[in-house]
């Protein structure tokens, strides 16, 4: 983990949660809120620490909620779980490659609404949902899937940009260096 | 980049630290007191308060642009427009202030409570719900500007919603279909009474709600005008809410149900006025 990718990542966490209330002509096109949450969280979870993952996720929800008419709170269960199960996984999924990123986009777009439709089914809470509500979850999945290999290069691109890079290691030993004298001479 | 891993141990202890930590903070959470916690969602949604901000002052230069890249000759032809209409409003507003006396003094002869006239406050929109779930819109005005919770929204088309929470400087409205806003109607050819109750149509339209009449109506029909009953306490009656689409019995034919188009095109809002007592 560095700060400077935290400091990113916090940044874009608060930034979706507001783009999540903008854009209503793209949200009318679409059906559904321009919601990067579940794709952040995936980022997080498999590049940075569980803290940093889990702090994101508690984070996005909760400003996620502050502008939602949602319960507060009500929106944290879903990304943390996601959160936490990418980042104990993440040692089996194929997180630089292309097709992998977009897959597990489109399921955290799918299983963050979802599981949060499920908490929300456990509060006072009465949620309008219907036939069409499946549609919608089938949209925020594409938007993440498509949303979480451009926020990977992205973050990338942002890495490479503003951070230290590892230090080189050569194979040059000064013990190990041959020691020339008079006695050689090349031909 | 990647997290330097650590031994399996620490991070399963870590792991059940932040699965205990979160599920309290959860907890604690949803069971806050309602008060305290549209203080506490307040005080959170504060942090996008920069953000609202330059979205207002982008809005205002693309504005600005538009009519500074407007020739002068339309501008003149709306001026004009503008006038005309508004001195026919004083007209009718002198007509209306006229019916509205003859109101109260006849609400005071039948010993009804008085009815006065609305102070309607402008809004401009600067937020949608951010998940699909919920109805809700913010607005730029809040409790330093007069507002509170139950106050009515409408459209210059008709009934937008209510309050559901007011901030210092934005609030929250719930808009007509959602569950925080239950509206009592009426049909306005037939004085059939009935409620609109939060629902989503098969195709996700928004500017559809359904209506449940109180009993079997047959002679609601197609192209019937809705409008508020005055009943429930919040929303005056006879504001403007939609037109019916089409009509099912349900329950064994005991009551009706109505798709109703709503007569304020909710996704397209940009400025509401909020009616203030």
């Amino acid at each position: 983990m560095n700060r400077s990718t935290l400091l990113f990542l916090a940044l874009a966490v608060w930034l979706s949660a507001f783009a999540q209330t903008q854009f209503a002509s793209l949200r009318d096109l679409l059906s559904v809120p321009v919601a990067l949450g579940p794709s952040l969280v995936c980022y997080a979870a498999l590049t940075q620490g569980p803290g940093a993952a889990i702090g994101l996720a508690v984070l996005g929800a909760l400003l996620s909620d502050a502008l939602s008419s949602a319960p507060l709170g009500s929106g944290i269960p879903a990304p943390f779980l996601l959160a936490l199960t990418l980042h104990l996984q993440r040692h089996l999924i194929l997180r630089d490659q292309r097709f992998a990123q977009f897959w597990i986009g489109f399921g955290a777009g799918v299983g963050v609404p979802l599981l949060t439709l499920a908490t929300l089914a456990m509060t006072r809470a009465q949620p309008v949902t219907g036939a069409f509500t499946l549609l919608q979850l089938l949209g925020l999945g594409l938007v993440n899937g498509v949303a979480c290999p451009v926020l990977f290069a992205l973050f990338d691109l942002l890495h490479r940009a503003f951070d230290y890079r590892p230090l080189a290691s050569t194979t040059f030993r000064p013990d190990r260096e041959t020691v020339r004298g008079r006695q050689f001479r090349p031909r | 980049m990647r997290s330097s891993d650590t031994g399996p141990n620490v991070l399963k202890r870590t792991h059940h630290l932040a699965i205990i930590g979160v599920g309290i903070l959860t907890l604690v959470l949803l069971n806050l007191p309602e008060p305290v916690e549209a203080r506490v969602k307040s005080a959170i949604g504060a942090a996008f308060l920069p953000l609202f901000g330059l979205r207002a002052a982008a809005d205002s230069v693309v504005d600005r642009a538009a009519y500074q890249a407007l020739p002068r000759s339309t501008l003149v032809d709306h001026l004009l427009r503008l006038e005309r209409e508004n001195a026919e409003l004083r007209v009718a507003a002198l007509q209306t202030t006229d019916l509205l006396g003859e109101n109260q003094r006849l609400r005071t002869a039948i010993g009804a409570a008085p009815r006065g006239p609305w102070r309607p406050k402008l809004a401009r929109v600067v937020g949608r719900e951010p998940t699909t779930w919920w109805r809700t819109l913010q607005i730029n005005l809040g409790s330093r500007d007069g507002l509170a919770a139950d106050q009515v929204v409408v459209s210059g088309s008709g009934l937008v919603g209510r309050v559901s929470q007011a901030g210092l400087t934005h609030s929250r409205v719930a808009l007509v279909g959602d569950a925080e806003c239950g509206v009592s109607v009426v049909v306005h050819e037939t004085r059939d009474l009935g409620i609109i109750k939060p629902g989503q149509t098969l195709s996700g339209d928004g500017g559809l709600v359904e209506l449940t009449l109180m009993q079997n109506c047959p002679g609601i029909m197609a192209g019937q005008t809705v409008t508020t009953s005055g009943l429930g306490g919040v929303f005056p009656a006879g504001l403007p809410v939609g037109t019916i689409v089409d009509t099912r019995n349900d329950g064994g034919n005991v009551f009706t149900t109505a798709r109703v188009r709503l007569t304020a095109n909710l996704n397209r809002l940009e400025e509401v006025w909020v009616l203030q007592p």
